[in-house]
């Protein structure tokens, strides 16, 4: 098997703040192939979105990476000096955040903006660097890309705009994009539509995408890997249908049984009790534990590692126990 | 059929929001220009019945007026044309009682907890506010009524001394609710009221939506964007897309056969769990602005089966194979043009 593109190995991110430590990611690991399409699930507060930034060296003070590896093109990209961080961030790495106006100035059009990602990378001609925006406002599917590339960002509808936002990401064809919820404001059927393309483009130009989101439904339907994450760390990891159908930690339970879907109509949804726990009082065990049903003395001192159980890694003692009996 | 009438009755209602010229567009068309004020068609003869313990799912993307419609029902806003019933009389001309069972007895819950609570208000005093004002509940024992509305949505007594920014997003939904509850409404008007809540805590809230009706023999006006969550909380849903109604089925029909091109999308293209590595197959387009809405059926822009008829004639809502009501010239007999 080719070596994966990117490969993040016990990454601890923690924000140094007056009231404590907060743990926002505390010991991830992941790995993502040529082309393939990781979920990366949670709810608020499980560090999903940190460890995003974490990736794209995108963490400002009181935070910090505090420990472990990021490769990415062979070397270790973890804690790079910023202006070292700027070559590979929008060339190599792209992000697309939920927000497009937070990837766009306002103020400026969207043919200078595209240009000067171009540019900042590469010393091409304006004109070529035009035409390549031209080029990748046409791969997202925006029609008449060569007049609309002369408006400015309120002209476009939220999901064109988030269409230009991918444009942007697209246009130094990176090896991997990181999309933090990038589908969450929009409405079903422009949500589609984005979905669509995300596709086509993973497909054809071999990017790899880690999704970031809380919606399992939209990975259940992009993704082929999937890591569901909680009080930041992975708590389970697999292949989309083993996660989807046999998932071994009781939060992935939890979480799919409280998405309403067809065969539970009008009955009760498997609800998972209490709330998410805060970052910078995490329990000593197993950070589910306190919200967990089948949980064991165990799970409250020691903190389970991710082990394989029948088609997942879990970190959980109790799937680990069952996975050996 | 002498059938008592339903609870809320909405006939041919429409809303209309203008925006006036301001004085420089006055100036400039004395001048020779030709400013006009904006109005937006926001509701279009919206016509639906909410049966006594019903729950109705009013289902659309943005724009399409859902909101609206919510706040039509709750009398936030007055409609331009057409009636409100309540009880079967128009709530325009209610006599102050009746006007006053009507406003409380329809209460709305909003999607933004932190933006509809007042956040220098303890919860105790957001709740207890409204059934003392009114006269439901004596000064003396609004304690004890605060302790039992929070009990009812799942909240210990002592967060009545909380102020809103101290709760989570889960709890503050339900603080929203207790609110809601506390004058003893008939009808609750939920508007987007889980959208912005994490997956197990939108379980948690839903669950709660349906205890509550069952206990209190609520009735819902459910808006959502999100077809998953109406699917499991609704009895019968109205499907909205720019100011209109283009079907209305109960559930079980609607999500089995629905009828208009529209509805169709709309399920064709929600995410689901079961749906694995899917080719997603998106319908074109854009979602038009109310201010200027497409002529004949608004939907035929981007309608995959929109003939030359549909680009004329605004289709009206008829009766449809599955039992209920659809708007469409392609799915009725005699609009095959």
């Amino acid at each position: 098997m080719a070596a994966p593109v990117l490969e993040v190995e016990g990454l601890k991110t923690h924000f140094f703040t007056r009231s404590g430590v907060v743990k926002a990611v505390d010991g991830v690991s992941l790995k993502l192939n040529e082309g393939e399409i990781l979920g990366l699930v949670g709810e608020s507060g499980s560090g999903k979105s940190v460890t995003g930034f974490s990736i794209l060296g995108l963490i400002d003070p009181p935070g910090r990476v505090v420990e472990g590896t990021i490769r990415f093109g062979g070397r270790n990209i973890a804690g790079l000096p910023d202006e070292e961080a700027r070559r590979i961030r929008g060339k190599d790495l792209a992000m697309i955040f939920q927000d497009p106006m937070m990837t766009l100035n306002p103020v400026l059009k969207i043919s200078t903006q595209m240009i000067e990602t171009v540019q900042a990378h590469e010393a091409v001609s304006h004109a070529a660097a035009r035409a390549r925006a031209a080029e990748a406002l046409a791969m997202v599917g925006i029609p008449s890309p060569e007049e609309r590339l002369d408006a400015y960002p309120h002209q476009f509808s939220g999901g064109m705009r988030q269409r230009v936002a991918i444009a942007i990401a697209l246009l130094h064809r990176p090896r991997v994009i990181i999309a933090d919820e990038p589908t969450t404001a929009l409405d079903v059927t422009i949500q589609s539509q984005i979905l669509a393309k995300v596709q086509e483009l993973a497909r054809d130009t071999g990017t790899a995408l880690i999704w970031i989101t809380h919606d399992l439904t939209v990975i259940a339907g992009l993704a082929q890997r999937v890591a569901v994450m909680y009080g930041g760390r992975i708590v389970e990891e697999g292949p989309i249908d083993a996660v989807l159908d046999d998932p071994r930690h009781p939060y992935t339970r939890g979480l799919i049984g409280s998405v309403p879907s067809l065969g539970k109509r009008g009955e009760r949804l498997a609800q998972i009790s209490g709330a998410a726990p805060s970052l910078a009082n995490l329990p000593p065990g197993c950070a589910f534990a306190p919200r967990c049903t089948v949980a064991i003395e165990r799970c409250r001192t020691t903190r389970p590692e991710l082990s394989a159980t029948g088609g997942t890694r879990a970190a959980c003692h109790v799937a680990a126990a069952e996975a050996l009996s | 059929m002498s059938k008592a009438p339903a609870l809320i009755q909405l006939e041919a209602v429409s809303k209309r929001f203008v925006k006036p010229l301001d004085l420089a567009g006055k100036i400039a068309n004395m001048m020779g220009a030709n400013n006009r004020s904006i109005t937006v068609h926001a509701v279009d003869r919206v016509t639906f019945d909410l049966e006594e313990g019903e729950i109705v799912g009013l289902v659309g993307e943005s724009g399409c007026g859902k909101s609206t419609v919510g706040r039509l029902v709750a009398g936030i806003h007055e409609p331009s044309d057409g009636r409100v019933l309540w009880h079967g009389a128009d709530v325009a001309s209610l006599p102050s009682e009746a006007q006053k069972a009507y406003t409380l007895g329809v209460q709305m819950i909003f999607q933004d907890p932190m933006a509809s609570l007042n956040p220098r208000m303890r919860a105790g005093d957001i709740i207890g506010e409204a059934p003392v004002v009114h006269g439901l509940v004596a000064r003396a024992d609004r304690d004890d009524a605060v302790a039992a509305a929070l009990a009812r949505v799942g909240l210990d007594s002592s967060y009545a001394r909380r102020y809103p920014h101290q709760f989570s997003g889960g709890q503050r939904a339900r603080i929203g609710i207790a609110r809601a509850l506390a004058v003893n409404p008939k009808v609750l008007v939920c508007d987007e009221s889980v959208a912005a809540l994490d997956v197990s805590i939108q379980a948690q809230v839903l669950n709660l939506f349906m205890d509550l009706r069952e206990s209190l023999d609520l009735t819902y006006l459910f808006i959502s964007h999100d077809l998953g969550v109406v699917r499991h909380i609704a009895s019968r849903v109205v499907i909205m897309y720019l100011g209109r109604i283009v079907e209305t089925a109960s559930t079980q029909a609607l999500f089995e056969s629905p009828a208009h091109p529209y509805t169709r999308a709309l399920l064709d293209n929600v995410p689901r769990l079961d749906a694995r590595n899917r080719r997603f197959t998106p319908i074109h387009g854009e979602i038009p602005s109310p201010i200027n809405p497409p002529a004949g059926c608004h939907f035929h822009p981007r309608c995959p089966l929109a003939g030359p008829r549909c680009a004329a004639e605004a289709p009206v809502l008829a009766q449809a194979a599955h039992g209920g009501t659809v708007a469409c010239h392609i799915g009725t007999p005699e609009g095959t043009g």
